[in-house]
């Protein structure tokens, strides 16, 4: 790891083809700043990524990468930093990745509480199949697929985070960079699960949460001196249902990763050139 | 007397059948005699009929028989469940004190010895101990010294205390003495002893051990019959060769942790059973498409959907040689005995990692659950070779990296494999992807790319062919003109069904295939056969289909699919059946 890495080094070459404007490119250039400010470098960062317009993002930055099947990339990314802790595993995608057909990964991930990042890019809507609701569209939006709105609650991600056990919760928005990065950067030197939902709006498919809303709406939790090590007010702040917070809300202090639990400090790629010291020792217990 | 002894306890879940079985088993194996043991169990944890049974002898055992001829009994269901198996001269065993055996009928023509097992237990230290106080019974009737059953008795409970080994040693005495006082019967059997020591193990240890042996050093897995010793086998264990074992939320997720890691190089194996390989589809073709090692174990048990959970089949051949969305090549792999369940996982890591592929290893239930005798160099370790393929390093990552300096994980070769580099590694970042890549793993929908990305895999497979060695396993005479194909665990009843239909003076060639894809071509064995005839544990004959559609010609089938695997004596008369209406 060389200290002169700069953000730009987490570029690849492939150019976005995200709709202009769209916030998934904020949401992603404050990742690759939280990645070079901590340190890290492409050759030991490992991004998984869903499928989505957030799943692209693989394709855009440069490090090592998986691009998997929908729903199931903090699965991939919990094996890779576990044979390998000393990887720096990100894992990013949208909000029906990870909370609709990911809901139940998303679920375990957190009670597992692996040290890596979790990079929830939410715009709200199914904007790569082309306006559809999503898991977090609002209870009366419109869309092709929901012409009188969904008629069902959103889902909070922060509180089925907390419910699930989570040691790190954090949101930010993808164009408040300066903080957006802050938060990212927070999130990856968390000992344990750390959980970024990042606002990131949809400018073709979502009339509704847009960046005017964000703007108007979003309250910084560390203007209004909140704790973040208070259990009880960052629950109080998550459940508040007409707000929109930013921040980090919630932290463990306490955290042990499951990799620490586990004792897994060794890269498991090396292995010996026969059958490894010791194994004629699991015949004999055959006897 | 018979060279092989035939004996069972059976009761309900729950009356600790399994591990007194087990104790017996390891008895005969620690005293020098070979064992093959299977069980009859239903998936409840209490209640139901369920039975262990051992097959013991000098010579080496790999098939259950249609006889027994020692019941240890503790229901009266259990007698009924084997009155076709039970003999004139069988032993029952039971214990006349229990309410529902006190007007127990034992049929004509056998031995009914009933000895007070709870009595006998608690004089000896307590009632838990009925079933040791039966075991001991049954050493008297068989002639065999108990202090073989000593040894296993400690293995069982010495790391619980010698009190509670002496308590039971005292309960299998009494079991002993009982019967020799009460009754004065001469028993025909006699369990000789030697001094050959063997190892005792099922198929799902060994496919476990092989892992090990490997270099595996990642599980990820979700419990289900019939695979979850796979797992609990490993726990415990793969950490001390510096690995790890995660129970995953569902399939879909233990999959994607094994790809996960095997992406950041561990060599990484996930085991289940056809449900979790229904699951498992949804991202097999991610990991064949990112051209992923990965190892996963299908112990079959009967289907479709929840089917017989603790039953036997070989139903699942098409799903994993064809199943998935689309076109991608894969290994599968078909142990055809419990010992070859380690090697073929030991192979089957190597053909993962040298053609950065999925394997699939297709086992099933009658070997992952049965315990087999083998003596301990079936599993050399120094035999063991690791072959890791096309790793580059630091050093020599520069060979395949493009006029750019980036690396090409997908790069078009000759024969079809391209570079791996670990992620950590200097100047290899790199992604891979589910969608259609070029050679840098990122999305392309160019024609011609698509075409050579699929061909450079399809190419894998024919590399694969001409480098490795695809013969099947050979048995019988080989000029017969029966020729008997078969796949998977068939192969120890098969093998002994060849002796029965000597006796009966029909010859057969017998092809035992641990092949499945890439397979062996039989066009010559079964074109310069009369008779073909292909066994399986499947009702539709899906490796008789494969079989003719290989070598283009017409085969007969012997199928068996009512949840119990083939017993020796009863696959000898199929065959023989089959082969008379082939001739008529």
């Amino acid at each position: 790891m060389s200290s002169d890495v700069r953000f730009t080094d987490f570029k690849s070459d492939k150019q976005p083809t995200w709709c202009p404007g769209c916030g998934d490119f904020g949401t992603m250039n404050g990742m690759m700043k939280a990645l070079a400010n901590t340190g890290n470098d492409p050759d030991n960062t490992f991004v998984v990524a869903g499928i989505g317009c957030s799943g692209k993002i693989g394709t855009y930055m440069h490090s090592y990468a998986l691009h998997g099947v929908h729903g199931r990339a903090l699965p991939v990314g919990t094996g890779v930093k576990l044979a390998n802790p000393d990887l720096e595993v990100m894992v990013a995608g949208g909000d029906g990745d990870g909370y609709s057909i990911g809901a139940g990964h998303f679920v375990h991930a957190v009670r597992r509480n692996v040290d890596m990042t979790y990079v929830v890019m939410d715009n709200r809507i199914y904007g790569l199949t082309k306006g559809q609701a999503s898991p977090t569209s609002r209870e009366d939006f419109e869309t092709s697929t929901t012409p009188e709105g969904p008629q069902q609650p959103p889902v909070n991600p922060l509180a089925l985070a907390l419910a699930a056990g989570a040691t790190f919760i954090a949101q930010s928005f993808s164009t408040d960079a300066q903080r957006h990065a802050e938060i990212v950067q927070e999130a990856i030197e968390h000992d344990g699960f750390g959980f970024v939902n990042v606002f990131s709006p949809c400018v073709t498919f979502n009339d509704v949460d847009t960046y005017d809303y964000f703007r108007d709406s979003l309250v910084d939790v560390a203007e209004e001196g909140h704790d973040r090590t208070d259990y009880d007010a960052a629950k109080e702040k998550i459940l508040e249902a007409d707000k929109e917070y930013q921040g980090v809300i919630w932290q463990d202090e306490s955290s042990v990763p499951y990799d620490q639990k586990h004792g897994l400090d060794e890269n498991m790629s090396e292995i010996d050139d026969g059958a490894p010291e010791g194994a004629m020792d699991l015949v004999r217990e055959f006897y | 007397m018979p060279a092989d002894f035939n004996w069972a306890i059976g009761g309900e879940a729950g009356d600790g059948i399994d591990s007194t079985g087990k104790i017996f088993a390891q008895a005969l194996s620690r005293a020098g005699r070979h064992v093959f043991t299977s069980k009859d169990f239903a998936s409840r944890i209490r209640g139901g009929y369920t039975a262990y049974k051992v097959r013991t002898a000098v010579d080496p055992v790999q098939s259950v028989v249609d006889r027994l001829d020692v019941l240890i009994a503790l229901t009266p269901r259990t007698i009924e469940e084997n009155l076709d198996e039970l003999h004139e001269g069988s032993v029952i065993i039971y214990d006349g004190d229990r309410t529902t055996m006190e007007n127990v009928e034992i049929p004509e023509g056998m031995v009914g010895l009933d000895v007070p097992l709870k009595r006998l237990a608690e004089e000896a230290g307590g009632a838990i101990m009925r079933n040791v106080v039966a075991l001991g019974a049954a050493c008297e009737v068989s002639d065999f010294p108990i202090e073989n059953l000593d040894s296993a008795l400690e293995k069982r409970f010495g790391s619980k205390g010698q009190a509670l080994v002496d308590n039971n040693k005292e309960a299998a005495r009494k079991g002993r003495d009982y019967v020799a006082e009460e009754y004065d019967h001469e028993f025909d059997y006699e369990l000789e002893t030697t001094d050959a020591d063997y190892v005792l193990l099922n198929g799902d240890e060994a496919i476990g051990m092989g892992a090990i042996a490997a270099g595996c050093k990642f599980y990820a897995g979700y419990p289900i019959t019939p695979a979850t010793d796979v797992m609990e086998y490993l726990t415990g264990r793969i950490e001390q060769f510096g690995g790890h074992v995660v129970q995953a939320e569902d399939e879909l997720s233990a999959i994607n942790i094994a790809l996960g890691a095997a992406r950041a190089g561990a060599r990484s194996m996930t085991a289940t059973s056809g449900p979790g390989i229904d699951l498992m589809a949804e991202t097999f073709g991610l990991v064949a498409t990112s051209e992923t090692p990965l190892v996963i174990v299908d112990v079959m048990r009967s289907g479709p959907s929840t089917g017989m959970p603790t039953k036997q089949e070989q139903g699942d051949l098409n799903m994993m040689l064809y199943g998935g969305h689309g076109e991608i090549p894969r290994f599968v792999l078909g142990p055809t005995s419990i010992s070859e369940c380690f090697w073929k996982t030991v192979e089957a890591f190597n053909l993962a990692e040298k053609y950065q592929t999925p394997v699939y290893i297709a086992a099933d239930l009658a070997m992952a659950v049965t315990e087999q005798t083998f003596p301990p160099e079936a599993f050399d370790m120094d035999e063991v070779e690791i072959e890791r393929g096309k790793v580059v390093d630091e050093e020599t990552i520069d060979e395949w990296q493009n006029e750019k300096g980036q690396f090409q994980p997908h790069a078009i070769t000759d024969d079809g494999v391209s570079p791996r580099a670990f992620p950590g590694t200097a100047e290899g970042a790199h992604m891979s992807t589910g969608l259609e890549h070029d050679e840098l793993g990122r999305r392309t929908e160019d024609t011609e790319m698509r075409v050579e990305q699929v061909d450079k895999r399809n190419r894998k497979v024919e590399t694969a062919r001409e480098e490795e060695d695809w013969t099947p396993r050979e048995f019988g005479n080989p000029d017969s003109e029966n020729l008997v194909i078969s796949w998977g665990s068939n192969e120890g009843a098969m093998t002994e069904a060849i002796d029965f239909l000597e006796e009966e003076d029909v010859d057969v060639r017998f092809l035992s295939v641990p092949y499945l894809f890439p397979r062996p071509d039989l066009t010559d064995e079964v074109e310069s056969a009369e008779n073909v005839v292909v066994v399986e544990c499947n009702a539709t004959g899906q490796f008789a289909d494969i079989v003719e559609h290989d070598t283009l010609s017409r085969v007969d089938r012997v199928n068996k699919y009512d949840g119990v695997r083939f017993k020796a004596d009863e696959l000898a008369a199929e065959i023989k059946a089959a082969l008379q209406e082939a001739d008529q």
